[in-house]
């Protein structure tokens, strides 16, 4: 019996495609036909070679089309193929990257989020080069149903392997419940945040956290949850959701499953998802997580993505998602306070620092009284300006000038 | 034939001869000046010529065989046809035909298409290529099977090689879109309109015959002229002297994948913030995917800030076009007509003119072009930590690419690599390129889409770029950043026979290109 594990084919790129034959007698043979065979076919088959020693094959034939995989993605195609022929729990992973292994915060930026396909190594290498604060690894709707199995594995040492250049490190695990089992493929490695699809009530956020604490060993309070609610149910039951559980740092909204729940079609103006945005909006503000905004599906409509960010923006979103790199820039832009909001930023922390130094406790702009949380927010615009180049570092003197 | 290997200023070792002609090795950028006068062809006399100007023969085999075609010879042709070429193939199915043997193919450029010629290249009809070695010629050559050694020239040293004599071209055979029995000739009108000949200059003005091929064939006189009939000794008319959609087509799209646009727009911001960008400058981007987006990241900065270019030095295609009508470029001055909206722009409007590599690029020329252009934007299949480029072979040791005119375009002002780090696992920034065509001392920028390394040479550019925010880093940094992702390749074998000899821009030999070795595992 011949199994197979990968891609093939003239497009291609950054993967590769193996057939294993395990055998009775003659050793392990190996063929390799790859673009790069001159410059790493040695190290290629040497890692072939000692991944089925380690799961202990002696006799067997392997095939492997190359396109450029990097070992990550070569050791995860290997690996996805022996476990067709042998069930075992052990795990070949590569060395971690020690730049992987960092926490994020509870409010840390999440404005942008790029989506990766959880079998598309090629995407990924480069993922996080493009500035967007998290990036997804999907193992959901982007993996068809007959590959969820070696995603798993290229995800796993993607997570492991992979520089995302800080970004939060993200994973949008299956529909519950066969979300939980991805878990023990995602959570002992470096992952800051779990997506989970098609959320529709309390008890669901539960499980999957349920699930992280029993694969940690312990109660999980390293890995943030981000609940997707796209039905009717959900939207519905937003409010138990965001309170879930402490991990819960932001909610999403996901308006293709949820207009066609509703019996709706997804129009450019909206109108069909205006509720269920307030609704979860609302949720997650009351809950003090993060509201964060539907895709937008045209990639080369960078003009209508534009406003669709500006329009979220003003429904009170922190975020979208990004299905591709080029929207990435398009939602900061559009996210990023404009010079109106900055300047009555700046105004206000002005007058929140002159309070605190004649220790009045009482801050007030053009005779209006500011109160705490929006003075809070207007220095986090200040920060955002700043950290997005709208605003010098030293503000304050350009102010004084 | 053993011959003596000499270890040249590029620290590579050539040997003393190539196909029996002994070889001047590099020694180093602007330091050999050849002495003596200019080759010239046969004194040709225009009584022997019919006074009604019609020189039109039947076939192009006719002409060949009035042409005295005979073994050994040397036959050029152009590239403007691209990968709708069918002189080539037609000048080598007459030659076998004809049972002529061990000829020198001198192209300008060969294309994918030109793998047609592989048989003729079994069969001894040629004997070996001097000109660019892509697909699936340089991998013939990179194994090899040529009978001779490849010779790859740039552009502007393929015009440097005529005039010194180095290649005595016996006869020229050149495709026209349009021509009249006189010879007089252009590339802009008929199905195969190619924009521009400027390629075949040299060929028309040093053959020894010239053959004027073309499947539009106007009463006297053709105009414009680009190729003058008074060097051309026959005219031919054929059905079809190219292939339209494959003339005018291939890489002239912008790129859509976003590390090469990323790459671009970085590449455009460095150009801002050095100052390179001002009222006046010149640019001469390539017409690969990332350089033409670049072109269109530099409008994008010139449109916001007001700011003209005075010229463009093409390959010309739709984007640059649009460019010189809307008013961003004066002039265009092009090389090669990349697609149908450059060939209705060389036609139409007199800011966009043809070049030659007479002016923009021959050594041999009292200045030319290239070095007066503010900034330049090429490519590379492989840059080592000392800024040396590769543009030929890749890091398998394949030959795969011509030179163009990359060795010419190094003299602009400042010249920049925008380059992916990687590609497909193959690393472009490594401790040594596989082949040496162009020395680091005259490279000032590398820009990858994780960082920017320039030549240290260049302190006004370290300057200027802090502060800005780009993500400035060495050389080293980049390719121990793409080995940590790729992991350190092994070294390519070769064996010890030379397959390629690659050309200085002087005529000097600056690397040779040797056998693969054949794969073993």
């Amino acid at each position: 019996m011949i199994y197979t594990a990968g891609n093939r084919g003239d497009k291609v790129r950054s993967d590769c495609f193996i057939s294993l034959d395990i055998l009775q007698e003659q050793g392990v043979a190996i063929e390799l036909k790859s673009k790069v065979k001159a410059l790493y076919g040695e190290s290629i088959t040497g890692l072939c070679r000692e991944m089925l020693a380690f799961f202990g094959i002696k006799n067997a034939r392997l095939e492997i089309e190359d396109y450029g995989a990097l070992p990550f993605t070569l050791a995860a195609r290997l690996e996805a193929v022996i476990k067709k022929y042998i069930e075992t729990d052990q795990e070949y992973l590569l060395p971690m990257l020690p730049q992987n292994v960092y926490g994020t915060a509870r409010d840390a930026d999440r404005v942008t989020r790029l989506y990766l396909p959880g079998n598309n190594p090629k995407l990924m290498i480069n993922a996080g080069i493009y500035g967007c604060h998290g990036i997804i690894l999907d193992l959901e709707d982007s993996v068809a149903p007959g590959r969820k199995s070696e995603a798993r594995f290229l995800v796993r040492n993607a997570l492991r392997s992979v520089d995302f250049y800080g970004a939060e490190r993200m994973v949008r695990i299956n529909q519950l419940p066969a979300g939980l089992d991805d878990l023990k493929y995602i959570v002992p490695h470096p992952v800051n945040l779990i997506l989970i699809p098609k959320c529709e009530s309390q008890a669901q956020v539960l499980q999957t956290d349920a699930k992280i604490s029993e694969i940690l060993g312990h109660k999980n309070n390293t890995i943030y949850l981000m609940p997707i609610v796209e039905n009717a149910t959900g939207v519905m039951n937003a409010c138990e959701i965001a309170r879930a559980s402490e991990n819960v740092v932001a909610m999403a909204i996901g308006l293709e499953d949820y207009t066609a729940d509703i019996g709706a079609q997804r129009t450019a103006e909206g109108k069909e998802s205006f509720f269920a945005r307030c609704t979860m909006v609302n949720a997650a503000r009351a809950a003090g997580i993060q509201p964060i905004d539907s895709v937008f599906s045209d990639i080369d409509d960078m003009a209508a993505l534009a406003r669709n960010v500006r329009e979220s923006k003003a429904l009170g979103f922190a975020g979208m998602g990004c299905i591709h790199p080029r929207q990435v820039a398009v939602i900061h832009e559009n996210f990023q306070p404009d010079e109106a909001e900055i300047s009555t930023a700046k105004k206000i922390a002005f007058a929140s620092e002159r309070a605190e130094k004649e220790g009045t406790g009482v801050v007030a702009v053009d005779s209006k009284m500011i109160d705490a949380p929006v003075v809070k927010r207007a220095l986090r615009t200040i920060e955002r300006a700043v950290n997005t180049g709208k605003l010098p570092k030293n503000w304050r003197d350009s102010h004084a000038s | 034939m053993r011959h003596k290997l000499i270890r040249n200023a590029a620290g590579r070792l050539v040997p003393d001869e190539i196909n029996g002609k002994p070889v001047i090795p590099y020694m180093g950028v602007g330091k050999y000046r050849p002495q003596g006068v200019r080759h010239s062809p046969q004194i040709p006399s225009c009584i022997d010529f019919p006074s009604d100007g019609n020189k039109q023969v039947p076939s192009l085999r006719e002409a060949l065989i009035r042409a005295g075609l005979k073994d050994g010879m040397t036959i050029s042709t152009h590239h403007h046809f691209r990968e709708g070429d069918l002189v080539a193939q037609m000048v080598f199915d007459c030659a076998r035909e004809l049972g002529v043997k061990d000829l020198c193919w001198f192209p300008s450029a060969s294309f994918a298409c030109h793998a047609y010629l592989l048989k003729y290249l079994d069969d001894g009809t040629i004997s070996h290529i001097e000109g660019s070695m892509n697909g699936p010629l340089g991998r013939y050559c990179s194994e090899g099977k040529m009978r001779k050694t490849a010779v790859l020239r740039s552009h502007g040293g393929r015009y440097q090689a005529i005039q010194d004599g180095d290649v005595k071209i016996d006869i020229a055979v050149l495709g026209a879109g349009c021509a009249d029995p006189f010879g007089n000739a252009n590339g802009i009108n008929g199905p195969s309109a190619s924009g521009l000949l400027g390629f075949a200059v040299a060929d028309a003005q040093y053959a020894d015959k010239v053959i004027i091929v073309t499947d539009t064939l106007v009463p006297f006189p053709c105009i414009p002229w680009q190729i003058q009939g008074n060097y051309v000794d026959y005219t031919v008319k054929v059905d079809r002297v190219g292939i339209p959609e494959k003339i005018v087509s291939g890489t002239t799209e912008v790129t859509r994948s976003p590390d090469r646009l990323m790459i671009a727009e970085m590449t455009a911001r460095f150009c801002d913030v050095t100052g390179i960008i001002r009222n006046g400058f010149s640019f001469q981007a390539g017409a690969g995917g990332t350089a033409l987006s670049v072109g269109n990241f530099l409008g994008d900065i010139m449109r916001k800030k007001g700011i003209k270019a005075r010229f463009a030095r093409g390959g010309s295609n739709k984007y640059l076009v649009s460019m010189l009508e809307e008013g961003l470029v004066e002039y265009i001055l092009d090389g090669q007509t990349f697609d149908l909206e450059g060939v209705r722009s060389i036609r139409d409007n007199p800011h966009h003119v043809m070049t030659s590599p007479f002016t923009s690029y021959n050594y041999h020329s009292k200045g030319n072009f290239a070095s007066m252009v503010d900034v330049v934007i090429l490519g590379a299949t492989e840059i080592d930590i000392n800024f040396n480029a590769n543009v030929v072979t890749h890091s398998d040791g394949y030959l795969l690419h011509g030179i163009g005119g990359w060795q010419n375009c190094l003299f602009g002002k400042t010249v920049i690599l925008p380059v992916p780090l990687f590609r497909d696992r193959i690393p472009v920034i490594r401790d040594e390129v596989t082949t040496f065509c162009g020395p680091g001392e005259l490279i000032d920028v590398v820009i990858t889409e994780r960082g920017i390394a320039i030549n240290p040479l260049r302190t006004d550019l370290i300057e200027m770029v802090k502060g800005s925010g780009l993500p400035v880093k060495t050389m080293v940094q980049l390719k121990e950043e793409a080995e940590a992702i790729c992991g350190v390749p092994q070294k390519p074998r070769f064996t010890d026979k030379i397959v390629a000899a690659i050309k200085w821009v002087d005529g000097t030999v600056i690397d040779v290109v040797r056998q693969v070795e054949e794969e073993m595992l």
